[in-house]
């Protein structure tokens, strides 16, 4: 055990000259920035692509490994679930004939959100939905909730469960700005 | 005054135990209220049309009188996932963490590995913007066509998630008209990115997705 110490410190010690040498060559035209030292390896705690995915779509004893599954193999995992969880919230739903407003049955839709990444145009309007474009993007203004019950809720013409399909709060506490950097100041 | 300070934080929590409260914020119990518990992700058009504004949100449902002192995880990378060849893999990342009151930003750079593990990346250098303290103008640092900015902000989010709450509870079958925005007066940690489009990709569009990341 102290032996084990003593070999510890050694190398301790040596890292710390080998490190010190490392920074003399620094002086020496490396193109290396100078700035705070971030090395080390960064491992993945939460992520999300389209709002309230994980939310509502996942099962409590799912969502931390929904957080720290990568997206190209989310569906694999996640999109039977997903579909199961569906057809709980909207049970018109496992008629594989019954679609929402975009025209996608349960296993369609859910397949589509299983992967949860945001879709961003880069040549055009850029909105969760405006009545024209869908899934283009997400402002700040975005009534992203209203969508998605909507989706959810709403059947092919949107008008089935007409108590669920929008949370009746349209807009933002605070105006956004225009510009840079967009969010409104704090309360 | 206290204990109902105290009973409104014991309620809040009993509540996110069962209703994990959307759209990403206290959405999982390994990050819930954690200091990387993303919020959430925006991504849009910008003012200046060739540009696109990503937007990520972290520890969400600061009261005005906490935010002062919600700060930005030294530990915690925050990045920006950007896939613009349609095949799910990120081939961009930006990547934003702090250190000592600036948030140092990184990319957009092609990552040497892809997946649940980062490193930060410098050879290219970096951009930085001195984290905006609570109460002051938003500080905000321009430099090769990009912008930057971090720090508290109202939380952009709105939702009416008490009734959704009694609904999926099954104490209530239908929102209320008007509905009640649960997020009304909260502020949330944000990190706000805009760039020119040919700078993520050259195509129609692109995936985007944030994620968090702790260092081991």
């Amino acid at each position: 055990m102290k032996f084990n110490n003593i070999k510890l410190a050694t190398i301790a010690l040596l890292v710390s000259f080998l490190a010190l040498n490392c920074s003399d060559d620094d002086d020496t035209g490396s193109m290396e920035p100078t700035g705070p030292n971030f090395t080390g390896i960064y491992t993945q705690e939460d992520q999300m692509g389209r709002p309230g995915i994980n939310t509502v779509f996942v099962e409590m004893v799912d969502k931390n490994a929904f957080n720290r599954t990568i997206p190209s193999a989310q569906n694999a995992a996640f999109q039977t679930k997903f579909q199961t969880k569906l057809e709980a919230l909207n049970p018109a739903h496992t008629d594989a004939a019954y679609t929402n407003a975009l025209g996608f049955n349960s296993e369609q839709f859910t397949g589509v959100l299983a992967t949860d990444v945001l879709t961003v145009s880069l040549t055009g309007t850029t909105t969760f939905f405006d009545g024209t474009n869908v899934l283009t993007g997400r402002t700040l203004a975005d009534d992203v909730i209203s969508v998605e019950l909507l989706l959810i809720f709403g059947g092919p013409m949107g008008t089935d469960n007409p108590g669920l399909t929008n949370d009746n709060v349209d807009g933002n506490d605070k105006p956004f700005l225009s510009s840079f950097p967009y969010l409104a100041s704090p309360w | 005054m206290k204990k109902l300070k105290i009973l409104i934080g014991v309620t809040v929590i009993a509540i996110a135990g069962f209703f994990a409260i959307a759209a990403d914020h206290i959405d999982a119990p390994a990050v819930m209220g954690g200091t990387s518990d993303i919020a959430d992700l925006y991504a849009f058009q910008g003012e200046n049309t060739n540009n696109i504004v990503l937007v990520a949100t972290i520890q969400g449902l600061l009261s005005p009188g906490s935010t002062a002192n919600a700060a930005f995880d030294e530990n915690v990378l925050v990045e920006f996932n950007i896939d613009n060849d349609g095949d799910i893999i990120e081939d961009l990342v930006i990547q934003a963490i702090p250190r000592d009151g600036v948030m140092y930003f990184f990319g957009p750079f092609a990552p040497s590995q892809t997946g649940l593990n980062s490193s930060i990346f410098s050879s290219d250098g970096f951009n930085t913007v001195n984290i905006t303290p609570y109460s002051t103008n938003a500080i905000i640092e321009s430099n090769n066509e990009m912008r930057f900015f971090a720090g508290p902000r109202d939380d952009p989010f709105f939702f009416d998630f008490a009734q959704y709450s009694a609904i999926i509870d099954g104490t209530a079958t239908s929102f209320n008209l008007p509905g009640s925005d649960t997020f009304e007066g909260t502020n949330v940690l944000s990190i706000v990115v805009e760039l020119p489009k040919s700078m993520v990709g050259l195509g129609d569009s692109v995936n985007v997705w944030v994620e968090s990341k702790r260092k081991q």
